[in-house]
């Protein structure tokens, strides 16, 4: 289990025996490889191909349908359409250029080589590596199931800039961001030689903490700084159009959050079994206590309440899904709600910023919680897979470190991927557009006709 | 004729129809509507951000009876409809000048 850091860390690696010589742990497999090339256990096939396609549902319909509900009437099928179009985009990048760039071979600690622009060399018979010694999955699963990583990290960064981000603006930013954000960070915390796993220990990434959710919290931040408030906001009332939409997309998201997390073990074994409990009780604890949290504030328990715990629940329990005993995922479940309730409910109000359906607020904070907490809860004494001898202080400022770069690498590319949007597409729609609706205004239909 | 529009309380819809009916009145045309009185509107708490609705739902029901109909029928919406607080509503009766009955063009006594 003390292999088990990160989720995909040695994924990339053993995609031939060559490679293998990269991984710390490679010496066995070295020698195995040379006897026979591993043959993908079927099981663990199916099993990846499954998450592979959970994760796929998180973003469509589940994000849709979260962030649709939270928008108003007139911009149900901008959001809709921007969240689909990103994660296309996305998925079409992912072969052309980002499958090389974060998992390709050699290169240095923030992107790979670029050998594999277009999937080149990759066949039917090619293999990834997974953290049991001579077990591999298909390389064409490995990609598919990265693939709707980078899809859904897009696809949520947009959550702070919906009712009046230009569709055209949505797909440059779309491409600049993926380039010089997401697979320079997916490559320094899940390759063998990135910066953040080349650390002393490595840092505890299991699917995704930093990569997908501090990530596109802050880049969410960052954008919806630049891009201006919606006209209106906070004066005119925006409430969710749906909360019904909401629930069934939060649902959604739930399902498919165990093939993000448990997929993230890259085989169907006690380890994704781990990160499954985890995924239960963390989110469970989590919407409970956020209702606990409303009414300790003299709220009502809401139904979005319980929807944002959910949330908070799964970004924060997404680093720590197979680091963690089922009892620290409970501790960071709370500790997670609690957090990223004070974050939307006070924070966002007063430091003003339009953050339209709260991504910095729950992903940003819920990630940076889980990527924290993760280096607690980790340890064996608290019911963690961590070794007896572990050292919580050197993993803390690992972690910490890993978050700090983190932010600073996604709020400079962001900044980046917005201005050059910004030249090329002028960025935000026109007035009459966002009072209008963008779906109406920017797609010529209407959500509802009735 | 007398036209009488009535502003009441949506839960009170079915009382009040059954009154009327009892009270010989033939028909009669409901809507859902919003507005507002001396009653406060609600506050809604959405991720802490809180909006009053200054608009409160309310049923319109409207009809056309008679002139000697109109006192009952105006007394049967008044006693079923009222709860005794605020917000039970309002009755507005009016003069209609012409009614017909678009099926067979009768003219109004005989068309409502």
């Amino acid at each position: 289990m003390s292999n088990n850091h990160n989720g995909k860390v040695l994924g990339w690696g053993a995609l031939g025996a060559l490679l293998l010589l990269l991984l710390p742990t490679a010496a066995l497999a070295q020698e195995a490889a040379a006897a026979a090339a591993p043959v993908a256990n079927k099981g663990d096939t199916a099993w990846m191909m499954t998450s592979t396609i959970l994760v796929l549902l998180m973003i469509l319909p589940g994000l849709a349908l979260f962030y649709g509900g939270l928008a108003r009437t007139k911009n149900m099928l901008s959001v809709m359409t921007q969240v689909g179009g990103a994660a296309a985009l996305a998925m079409l990048v992912w072969v052309g250029w980002g499958y090389t760039m974060a998992f390709g071979d050699g290169g240095n600690a923030f992107i790979a080589g670029f050998g594999k622009a277009l999937l080149k060399g990759v066949t039917p018979d090619s293999t990834a590596a997974t953290f049991s010694e001579g077990v591999v999955i298909p390389e064409y699963v490995f990609i598919c199931f990265q693939m709707t990583f980078a899809a859904i990290t897009l696809a949520l960064v947009l959550g702070s800039v919906v009712e009046r981000i230009k569709f055209s603006a949505v797909l440059v930013f779309g491409v600049v961001w993926l380039t010089i954000v997401y697979f320079p960070i997916a490559h320094m915390v899940w390759a063998g030689n990135g910066l953040f796993f080349a650390m002393t220990p490595a840092a505890l990434d299991f699917a995704g903490g930093t990569v997908v959710h501090i990530n596109s919290g802050v880049s969410a931040l960052v954008a919806c700084l630049i891009l201006g408030k919606r006209i209106g906001y906070p004066r005119e009332p925006m409430p969710p159009h749906s909360l019904v939409m909401t629930g069934i997309g939060t649902g959604l998201l739930w399902v498919g959050w165990f093939g993000f997390n448990a997929g993230s073990a890259l085989e169907a074994n006690g380890s994704a079994a781990l990160a499954m409990i985890n995924t239960f009780v963390a989110t469970a604890a989590a919407g409970l206590a956020w209702l606990l949290v409303e009414k300790l504030f003299g709220r009502k328990p809401s139904a979005l309440g319980f929807c944002s715990g959910i949330i908070a629940g799964l970004v924060a329990v997404t680093p720590a899904a197979g680091n963690s005993g089922p009892l620290g995922a409970i501790i960071l479940g709370v500790v997670a709600a609690f957090f990223c309730y004070l974050a939307v409910t006070f924070l966002k109000p007063k430091l003003g910023y339009d953050d339209a359906l709260d991504t910095f607020g729950i992903h940003g904070i819920g990630g940076i919680v889980g990527a924290l907490g993760t280096g607690v809860v980790y340890a064996a004494t608290l019911g963690g897979p961590s070794d007896a001898d572990y050292d919580m202080g050197a993993q803390l400022w690992v972690q910490l470190l890993t978050v700090a770069t983190t932010i600073a690498w996604a709020a400079i590319g962001t900044a980046i991927a917005i201005f050059v949007a910004k030249l090329l597409t002028g960025l935000r729609v026109k007035e009459e557009v966002e009072r209008e609706g963008l779906d109406l205004g920017e797609h010529g239909e209407r959500a509802y006709n009735h | 004729m007398k036209l009488i529009i009535a502003i009441i309380k949506p839960f009170k819809l079915e009382e009040v129809r059954d009154a009327l009916a009892a009270a010989g009145v033939q028909g009669m045309t409901i809507s859902e509507v919003r507005g507002f009185g001396r009653q406060k509107g609600q506050t809604e708490i959405y991720r802490g951000a809180e909006y009053t609705t200054s608009f409160v739902p309310k049923v319109r029901i409207e009809l056309v009876v008679p002139e000697g109909q109109a006192a009952t029928a105006i007394e049967a919406i008044q006693t079923t409809a009222t709860t005794g607080t605020i917000g039970d509503g309002k009755i507005f009766v009016l003069d209609v000048a012409q009614a017909i009955r678009i099926r067979t063009g009768e003219l109004n006594d005989d068309a409502i």
